[in-house]
C-alpha cells in the first residue's frame, strides 16, 4: 500500500504547529504524546498503521474552525475522523497529518416533530440518535451494521447505508442540512430543515465525500414515525440462481421489503457453528422483512410466502412473535463474528445489479478455488450490495497479500457485471487503486476538480479516494511505499 | 444544434463560440440567451430491468415514453415529476434529462424523495466538452464523490446529460385520500405535521384553496394494498375527528384528479401573475404567508412547499425577509425575470464554492449563462 512521503518541512514544524492548536483549544484536546497518537494509528481496517503527527479533539465548531485555519495557514494536512470504524481505511494518518476527532462534539442541538427533523453534532453516533428521539415514536433510518459506535460525521463522509435502505434511503437521502467548516476555517451552512436546494446541491456533493471536502461538524437530519411493526420470514433455496430469482419476484410483485438479506453456504455453516439460530443447511438463505400494521404484515408475507413456493424453497419459515423474529435475524447479525471465528477475513463491499447475482456468485466460487481461499457471502441482496469475506491467515506470509489480489478481482468482477466497487463502505486507501477500473480519466478529473474548488491546497484527507499516481500532481508529493 | 449522439454533443460544445441555450422539451421555462442546443436525438431507453427497479435512458427521451415502458410493467417514477405546461403555457415533450437537470418532484417528495434520490447515475459533457460519467444503475454506490446528485437541479449550467440511470418503484395496489374541509393554514399545518408524524405513510400533503373543487380542502394521501390503506384511512379519521372539520375519503378513481392538480400547481394555472415557489420549514408557512402578500397561494409537502401568486413584479423575497429556505421564480414576464432572478440569492460562501465549481465544470462560462446566478466575470466567448 503506497502511502504520500512524509513532508520534512511539516514535520519540521511539529513543536510549533503543537503550540498554536494549544493556543485556541482545551489543554487535553491536543494530543501529541506517542503513546497516546498510537491510539488514532488506524481506523477498523486494521492492516494499515501510522501515528499522526498530532491529535486535535475540538469540542465545538469554533474549535474546528481555528483548528483547520491553523493547519491550512501551516500547510499540515488533515485527516478528519468520526469513531475510526471505516472499512475502507478513511482515518488512515499519514505521519505529518493532524487527525481531527470529532468524538467531543455529541451534542442534539434541536429536536422537532412538528417538521420531523434533529439537528446534531457529529461526533454523535448514529444510534443514539435514534435514542434521542424513540420515545416520541420517531427513529432515524440509515442503520449500519456499525451503528452502535459509528459517528455521524463518518456516515456523512461515507455516505454509509445499512440493512434497511431498500425503502429508507442511504444517508445522502436523510440528510437536510450541514454545518461544513472549510479548510480555510471559514464557516459554512449548506441546506437546513427545508427539502430542496435552492441552488447547486451542495448539499449532495458533500455527503460521501469521504472528508475531503470539508469538516461537518453539524448535521440536520430527517427523522421517521415508527413503523407500527415489522416481522420478518426466512427461507432456504437448494440453489443461489433460484435465491436470486426469488429476491427479483418479490420486487417484480410491487412488495416493498425494508430489507432482504441473503446468505451462501459458507456463511451459513459458520453461522450455524457459532450463533445455533437454527437455520437450515442449504445453498442460499434469505431474510426478507416486511412492515406496517399487523393486517398488513399478514398480507404482505402471505404474498411472499406465495412467490417464495412457486421457487420451491427448502425451508419457508414465518415469524409470529418477536421472539422468533429476533432468532431468525440471530444468525445474520452474527455472521461476521462467526466468520471471524473460523479465520482472519477479509470484509469486501462491491455492488451488482441483482440480476447478476447468480453469475457473479458462481464466478466468485470458481475463483475461490483459484486462489486458494475460502469464501462466505452475506448481503443485502434487494440492493445488490455483495459483502464477500475471505478468509486467510494473517500470520502466514504471503496470504494478506493474495487476500487482496483475491478482493481486488471480485471487486472487478462487480464493475464488469454493471456494479461498482463500493457500495457503502467507501473507496478511502482500501479500494483508491481500483478507481480506474469504474471510471475513466475525465471521470475522475471532473471528481477532483471537485476536490479543487472546496479545497484547492488538497490538504484535507489528501491519500483518499484518488488513485495516488492520478492525484499526484495536486498534492504535489511523490508516493513512496509505507510499512 | 442537435447532436445525434453523446460524441456529437461533446464536439459541439468543444466547438462552440458562444453561449448555448441547453433545452429537452422545452417544457420547463429554462430558456436563456444564446444558440440553442437540443438534447431531443439522444433519446431512448437502453437498459429496463424491472426486477432490479432500474431504467437507463438518453436524457432526450420523453418522459412519456419512460412512463409508458414502466406502465407496462407496473411501475413507476415515484418522485412524481411535475409538468409545467399547464401553468407555463408551454407545449413541447417534457424530456427525462429536463427533469433531472431541474430536479423536478411532485406531492410524493415528502415521503419518497426527491428527482435527485432516484437517480443512479449520469452522463454529461461538461462545458469544455469532456463526456463524463458518475454513477452507475445499482442502488448502492459510493465509489468517488456523487456527482449525481450535483447534475440534478444544475439546470445544465455545469453540463449537459446525455444518459441517466433511475431507481423505478412498482405502482401500489391502489390509494385513497382524506379531505378535511376548511382549516385555517395554522390549523392544516399542524394537521399535516401530525399524519406525517404518524406510522400511517402519508405519500401527498397538501392544502388549499382550489386544490380539489373551489373549497378550501387539506388533503392527505395515502397509498399500498387495499386492505391497509382502507384502514390507515380510518386511522387518520378518527385522529382528526375532533378537529371540526368535515372530513371526505376519496378513492383513487376521485382523488387522482387531485393530486395531479396539486402536482402540477393547477391552483395557480390560467390566472395572471408571478408565480413562485417557496422551499421552507413547514411550521414556518403560515407565516411567511402572511407577510408574503400573495394574491393566492396553496402548500404542498405538508408547508414545506408553498406555492404564492404575486402581482406581476413584485419581490417576493423583500416582502418575506430572511428565513430557513429559499424562493424561486417559476412564471414571470422577461422583464421581472430579468430583474429579479429565477433564483435564490446565495450565502457568501456557498455562492462561492457554486461559483468555483462553475468555473471549473464550464471554464468558458457558456452554458444557460446566467440561468442560475449572476453571469460571472468569466469572459463568455
Amino acid at each position: 500500500m503506497e502511502m504520500p512521503i512524509p513532508d520534512p518541512a511539516v514535520l519540521a514544524r511539529k513543536s510549533r504547529v503543537q503550540e498554536r492548536l494549544s493556543a485556541v483549544l482545551p489543554a487535553d484536546a491536543v494530543i501529541s504524546d506517542e503513546a497516546e497518537t498510537r491510539a488514532y494509528e488506524c481506523d477498523a481496517l486494521t492492516a494499515y498503521k501510522c501515528p499522526p503527527m498530532l491529535v486535535v479533539l475540538p469540542a465545538s465548531t469554533g474549535e474546528v474552525s481555528d483548528v483547520l485555519r491553523i493547519c491550512h495557514e501551516e500547510g499540515v494536512p488533515v485527516v478528519p475522523r468520526g469513531s475510526g470504524t471505516s472499512l475502507a481505511g478513511g482515518a488512515l494518518p499519514t505521519a505529518d497529518c493532524v487527525i481531527l476527532g470529532v468524538a467531543r462534539m455529541n451534542d442534539v442541538l434541536e429536536t422537532d416533530y412538528a417538521n420531523r427533523i434533529i439537528r446534531v453534532q457529529t461526533g454523535r453516533t448514529n444510534l443514539s440518535v435514534t435514542g434521542a428521539v424513540e420515545e416520541n415514536g420517531f427513529f432515524y433510518a440509515p442503520d449500519p451494521s456499525s451503528q452502535l459506535a459509528c459517528a455521524i460525521a463518518g456516515n456523512i463522509a461515507m455516505n454509509s447505508g445499512g440493512a434497511h435502505c431498500l425503502k429508507y434511503g442511504v444517508t445522502t437521502n436523510n440528510l437536510m442540512g450541514v454545518t461544513m467548516v472549510a479548510m480555510t476555517g471559514e464557516v459554512i451552512e449548506i441546506g437546513g430543515a427545508h427539502m430542496d436546494s435552492g441552488g447547486l446541491d451542495l448539499l449532495g456533493l458533500v455527503c460521501g465525500s469521504e472528508g475531503q471536502l470539508g469538516v461537518v461538524t453539524e448535521a440536520t437530519l430527517r427523522i421517521l414515525p415508527k413503523p407500527e411493526g415489522a416481522r420478518p420470514v426466512l427461507m432456504g433455496f437448494d440453489d443461489n440462481e433460484v435465491a436470486g430469482a426469488c429476491v427479483s419476484d418479490i420486487i417484480k410483485a410491487g412488495v416493498l421489503p425494508v430489507a432482504i438479506e441473503f446468505m451462501d453456504r459458507p456463511c451459513i455453516e459458520a453461522t450455524e457453528a457459532f450463533a445455533h439460530a437454527g437455520y437450515p443447511m442449504c445453498e442460499a438463505l434469505l431474510i426478507v422483512e416486511v412492515e406496517g400494521s399487523e393486517a398488513e404484515i399478514d398480507h404482505q408475507l402471505s404474498l411472499i410466502m406465495e412467490i417464495a413456493r412457486r421457487h420451491n424453497p427448502v425451508e419457508l419459515r414465518e415469524s409470529k412473535s418477536a421472539d422468533e423474529s429476533a432468532r431468525i435475524w440471530l444468525g445474520r447479525k452474527s455472521a461476521f463474528g462467526a466468520m471471524g471465528q473460523i479465520n482472519d477475513y477479509m470484509c469486501l463491499d462491491g455492488t451488482i445489479p441483482v440480476s447478476s447475482l447468480p453469475f457473479v456468485l458462481k464466478r466468485i466460487g470458481e475463483m475461490s478455488d483459484e486462489f486458494g481461499l475460502k469464501v462466505g457471502n452475506v448481503f443485502h441482496a434487494g440492493d445488490g450490495n455483495m459483502h464477500p469475506l475471505i478468509l486467510f491467515d494473517a500470520n502466514k506470509p504471503g496470504d494478506l497479500e493474495l487476500c487482496e489480489a483475491f478482493g481486488a478481482e471480485i471487486l472487478k468482477l462487480c464493475v464488469e457485471a454493471g456494479g461498482c466497487l463500493t457500495g457503502e463502505h467507501g473507496v478511502g486507501i482500501e479500494k483508491r487503486d481500483l478507481m480506474t477500473y469504474q471510471y475513466e480519466p475525465a471521470d475522475l478529473e471532473a471528481q477532483m476538480a471537485v476536490k479543487d474548488v472546496f479545497d484547492p491546497q488538497w490538504l484535507l484527507n489528501p491519500a483518499k479516494v484518488f488513485p495516488l499516481s492520478v492525484s499526484d500532481a495536486r498534492r504535489g508529493v511523490t508516493p513512496v511505499a509505507a510499512e | 444544434m442537435k447532436p445525434e449522439n453523446e460524441a456529437a454533443l461533446a464536439e459541439m460544445i468543444r466547438s462552440a463560440n458562444g453561449p448555448l441555450t441547453i433545452t429537452g422539451g422545452g417544457t420547463r421555462g429554462m430558456t436563456g440567451d444564446g444558440e440553442t442546443l437540443e438534447t431531443g436525438a439522444l433519446s431512448g431507453i437502453s437498459l429496463y430491468e424491472p426486477g432490479a427497479l432500474t431504467i437507463v435512458a438518453g436524457a432526450g427521451t420523453p418522459l412519456a415514453e419512460v412512463h409508458d415502458a414502466l406502465a407496462a410493467e407496473n411501475q413507476r417514477l415515484a418522485f412524481e415529476p411535475m409538468d409545467h405546461r399547464p401553468l407555463l403555457g408551454t407545449t413541447g415533450a417534457p424530456t427525462l434529462g429536463g427533469v433531472i437537470a431541474a430536479n423536478v418532484s411532485g406531492p410524493r417528495r415528502i415521503q419518497g424523495g426527491a428527482a435527485r434520490d432516484y437517480a443512479l447515475g449520469v452522463r454529461f459533457v461538461d462545458g469544455a466538452g469532456n463526456i463524463v460519467k458518475n454513477g452507475g444503475r445499482v442502488m448502492k454506490n459510493v465509489t468517488g464523490y456523487d456527482l449525481v446528485k450535483l447534475m440534478c437541479g444544475a439546470c445544465g449550467t455545469l453540463g449537459v446529460l446525455s444518459e441517466v440511470a433511475l431507481k423505478v418503484l412498482p405502482v401500489p395496489e391502489t390509494s385513497g385520500t382524506l379531505v378535511l374541509q376548511g382549516l385555517s393554514d395554522a390549523d392544516a399545518v399542524d394537521v399535516m405535521s401530525l399524519a406525517m408524524g404518524s406510522p400511517y405513510e402519508i405519500t401527498g400533503a397538501v392544502h388549499g384553496a382550489k386544490v380539489h373543487g373551489d373549497e378550501t380542502v387539506t388533503a392527505l394521501r395515502i397509498e399500498g394494498f387495499e386492505q391497509s390503506v382502507a384502514y390507515r384511512m380510518g386511522r387518520l379519521k378518527e385522529l382528526f375527528a375532533d378537529r371540526g372539520a368535515e372530513i371526505a375519503l376519496l378513492p383513487a378513481e376521485t382523488s387522482d384528479a387531485l393530486w395531479e392538480r396539486a402536482r402540477d400547481a393547477g391552483p395557480l394555472s390560467n390566472v395572471a401573475g408571478d408565480v413562485w415557489r417557496v422551499s421552507c420549514k413547514p411550521s414556518d408557512a403560515p407565516g411567511l404567508v402572511a407577510r408574503a402578500g400573495a394574491q393566492s397561494h396553496y402548500f404542498d409537502w405538508a408547508g414545506g412547499l408553498i406555492w404564492m401568486r404575486m402581482a406581476a413584479g413584485t419581490d417576493l423575497r423583500e416582502n418575506l425577509g430572511r428565513f430557513d429556505g429559499h424562493a424561486t421564480l417559476v412564471r414571470a414576464g422577461a422583464g421581472t425575470r430579468a430583474a429579479l432572478g429565477a433564483f435564490h440569492p446565495e450565502a457568501a460562501g456557498v455562492a462561492r464554492l457554486s461559483a468555483g465549481l462553475r468555473a471549473r465544470f464550464d471554464p468558458r462560462g457558456i452554458l444557460n449563462p446566467g440561468l442560475m446566478g449572476p453571469v460571472t466575470a468569466r469572459e463568455v466567448v
